[in-house]
């Protein structure tokens, strides 16, 4: 008898926050936007592997992952960020005055490593700023990171304006270029794999992550109820500036070199990944998971369409499909299991209507194949 | 209930799509599967009955080129697609690739920057694809992906705008920089009748040519006979349409008495031009630079750009798939010193710093710009 008011409290979460309502049967655990990920990286490795026999090879895989690493460094903070119901427009920006950074202190002479960490200090001083801005001064975080998004970049062209720097160490290389010994793993996709398991821990199993849900869902509350709102802005802000610094080194360990320019709009694609992802763009909303696989599904996506020499910007069509699809279906899902009242046949309609889309997806896909494949 | 009638006509949409999809993918995938395995068999054969239509063919060789042992495929690389320059390029690609019995793909990524072009050079190299010919939007960053390419045996060529030596086994040279800038600023001398205010105008400032030329031009406008000319301001148009229109709108307000706006990129040319049209400046401000003859025409005509200079991107394409070709087939290896012979462009030789220099530009004016078609 002491269990039974427990299952009753639980039934009531869920509406206050709306995410717990799946998860209430079997089948609707299915319904769930990872699974629809898994579902659609699948399907893209099954098309790909029969469209092209070069699809399904250790070294090319190993090859494009590292291409995707720097926005996934940088997807891990958004993804906390977004939670909140804050933006960071300035990473790709910030990535590229850190890059940059390094390299003119490089230039000048300094040690690349002594460099390299110059770099990370300026990168978490550039996230810091935003913090301080977006919570003691409590400008829209939109407006602060657009600021700093043209700021960063301009910093950027102050140091090395039309110059490169170049020649980086080896060893400093290995790090944008190097694949663990004995292996075909890139050093970058280790290492992001270990940070996507740090980040994924810290949002779903501490204090830390529940308040980034807690001041996303309704800040206000947050505050009345005690979160250190201002605290933890300042703390994820930096967090994102220290990554971007990262995602800024490997990039230029990569390229073997930096100019001002490097990374230029990689921010939308962060975004986009994150987004895509399942995280609402409202806050409140979204799982580690969920990025990381988003992530993969971009990059297997846009590598297997690169592998059948489509454009770029057909390419850009297709993601660009598959995010606003990623936007609709939890909508639907969320409206068809949340109240009982609805008609199975209703149910039945938009189920159908969501494969439509998808269908018409798929028929992209091909389509977009026909004029590559017919004439170059 | 409003929305109901949403889903049915959704709905419908659906069915019609699944219908489609269900006649037309399947035609797409089933020729590009058999090959797979058996790199070594002959893909031709297994599909002879497709000769007439042209569709399945080419998706043979779009995903195949590798497997296919005699049938090259090369790659021809622009900065960016959308390009009228390096579209133009790859005519003289294709005509090349007549001569030679081998196919060319054009693939370049949607904007120019160095982290796509990557991208999709590590794509072609997991294709296997015979030869690349990039023209670099960083020198140094596409260098590594280049030594990737040659690692995995296949050879990479630059034309256009060169990636590090390390990266490529030749490049392919437009024209000798000297050349360029002396023949812009012999140009911005003649409009601006030997003195007064000059400005440049242009592509991104990281683009490594570009900057290259302006360097060159800054020499060039140091010795005497230019003392007379003043640069007043470099911008940049980042190689877009309008940001190029605006730069050079910004230029004829802060400086009202300028008379030459140099613009060494086809797309920052055009703009400036019809900048000075717009703005009625025909005659006082005069537009000169790198252009296309086909893009140039009207301002040639008009006065706003009475000359300007060029050489045959066509040409340029044309080369760099020959050269390409002479470094897989062995006939040479890039060493400086080595020579081969481009269809009708004749003999070329690599000089010392593993170039292959095209040839001199050509200026245009009223005179012989009808002649040129491109």
């Amino acid at each position: 008898m002491t269990d039974t008011p427990s299952p009753a409290q639980k039934t009531q979460r869920p509406t206050l926050i709306n995410e717990f309502a799946p998860r209430r049967s079997f089948l609707a655990r299915f319904q769930r936007w990872e699974w629809m990920l898994v579902a659609l990286i699948i399907a893209v490795i099954f098309l790909n592997s029969r469209l092209s026999p070069f699809f399904l090879n250790g070294r090319n895989i190993s090859r494009t992952s590292s291409d995707f690493m720097e926005m996934g460094m940088m997807m891990l903070p958004m993804v906390f960020i977004i939670i909140s119901g804050n933006i960071d427009l300035s990473v790709a920006s910030n990535l590229g005055m850190c890059a940059s950074f390094m390299g003119w202190l490089f230039n000048q002479g300094v040690n690349i490593w002594v460099a390299a960490l110059a770099a990370l200090l300026l990168g978490m001083l550039g996230g810091l700023m935003n913090g301080l801005l977006i919570a003691r001064l409590k400008i829209p975080s939109l407006v602060v990171t657009l600021g700093t998004f043209a700021f960063f970049r301009g910093v950027a062209y102050v140091l090395l304006g039309d110059q490169a720097a170049r020649g980086y160490p080896a060893a400093f290389k290995y790090i944008g270029q190097g694949m663990l010994p004995g292996t075909l793993v890139p050093f970058s996709v280790a290492l992001f794999a270990l940070l996507a398991l740090i980040f994924g821990l810290v949002l779903h199993k501490t204090t830390f992550g529940r308040y980034l849900f807690a001041i996303g869902s309704n800040q206000n509350s947050s505050i009345y109820s005690g979160v250190p709102v201002e605290r933890i802005k300042i703390i994820i802000f930096t967090l994102s500036g220290l990554m971007a610094a990262l995602a800024g080194l490997i990039l230029a360990a990569r390229f073997g070199s930096t100019r001002p320019d490097i990374g230029t709009g990689l921010e939308l694609s962060v975004i986009t990944a994150a987004v895509l992802g399942g995280v609402d763009i409202n806050g409140g909303i979204g799982t580690m998971p969920g990025a990381v696989l988003s992530l993969t599904l971009i990059g297997l996506m846009r590598f297997g369409m690169g592998l059948l020499n489509i454009q770029g910007q057909v390419q850009g069509i297709a993601i660009g499909m598959l995010l606003i699809l990623s936007i609709l279906l939890p909508n639907i899902i969320r409206q068809t299991s949340g109240t009982k009242a609805l008609l199975k046949r209703q149910v039945f309609w938009r189920v159908l209507a969501v494969a439509g889309i998808f269908a018409l997806f798929f028929y992209f896909f091909f389509w977009s194949r026909a004029p590559v494949l017919a004439g170059g | 209930m409003r929305h109901y009638k949403l889903f049915h006509v959704l709905a419908a949409l659906a069915i019609v799509c699944l219908l489609l999809s269900a006649c037309s993918p399947a035609a797409t995938p089933e020729p590009t599967q058999p090959p797979a395995p058996p790199p070594t068999e002959a893909p031709a054969a297994t599909e002879p009955p497709a000769a007439t239509e042209p569709e399945p063919t080419e998706a043979m060789e779009a995903t195949e080129p590798a497997a296919s042992g005699g049938d090259k495929t090369y790659v021809l690389v622009p900065k960016n697609l959308g390009n009228p320059y390096f579209d133009t390029g790859n005519t003289g690609a294709q005509e090349a690739a007549e001569e030679l019995g081998v196919t060319v793909l054009y693939q370049g990524s949607a904007t120019a920057d160095a982290t796509e072009q990557i991208q999709l050079i590590n794509s072609l190299i997991a294709q296997n694809v015979s030869g690349l010919a990039i023209s670099a939007n960083d020198a140094d960053a596409l260098a590594p992906v280049g030594q990737d390419a040659m690692n995995a045996g296949i050879p990479v060529v630059s034309w256009d705008s060169s990636i590090a030596t390390e990266g490529r086994m030749l490049h392919i040279n437009q024209a000798e920089a000297d050349g360029i800038a002396a023949v812009q600023i012999q140009m911005a001398s003649d409009l601006a009748g030997g003195e007064g205010q000059i400005a440049i105008l242009s592509a991104t400032s990281t683009a490594p040519n570009q900057n290259a030329w302006i360097e060159l031009m800054e020499q060039e406008l140091e010795k005497p006979e230019n003392a007379n000319l003043e640069l007043v301001a470099t911008v940049y148009g980042d190689d877009q349409d309008e940001k190029s229109y605006n730069e050079a709108l910004g230029l004829m307000q802060t400086y009202p008495d300028l008379k030459v706006i140099i613009a060494p990129t086809t797309v920052g040319i055009a703009a400036a031009a019809r900048a000075v049209q717009d703005e009625n400046r025909v005659g006082e401000v005069m537009v000169t630079g790198l252009g296309t003859p086909n893009q140039m025409r009207e301002y040639v005509k008009s006065g706003a750009s009475p000359q300007f200079a060029l050489w045959n991107p066509a040409d340029l394409g044309y080369l760099a798939i020959y050269a390409l070709d002479a470094l897989a087939n062995g006939t040479i290896t890039g060493q400086p010193g080595d020579t081969f012979t481009a269809g009708k462009l004749g003999e070329y030789t690599v000089l010392e710093d593993t170039s292959v220099l095209l040839g001199p530009p050509t200026v245009f004016d009223e005179n012989n710009i009808d002649d040129f078609d491109f």
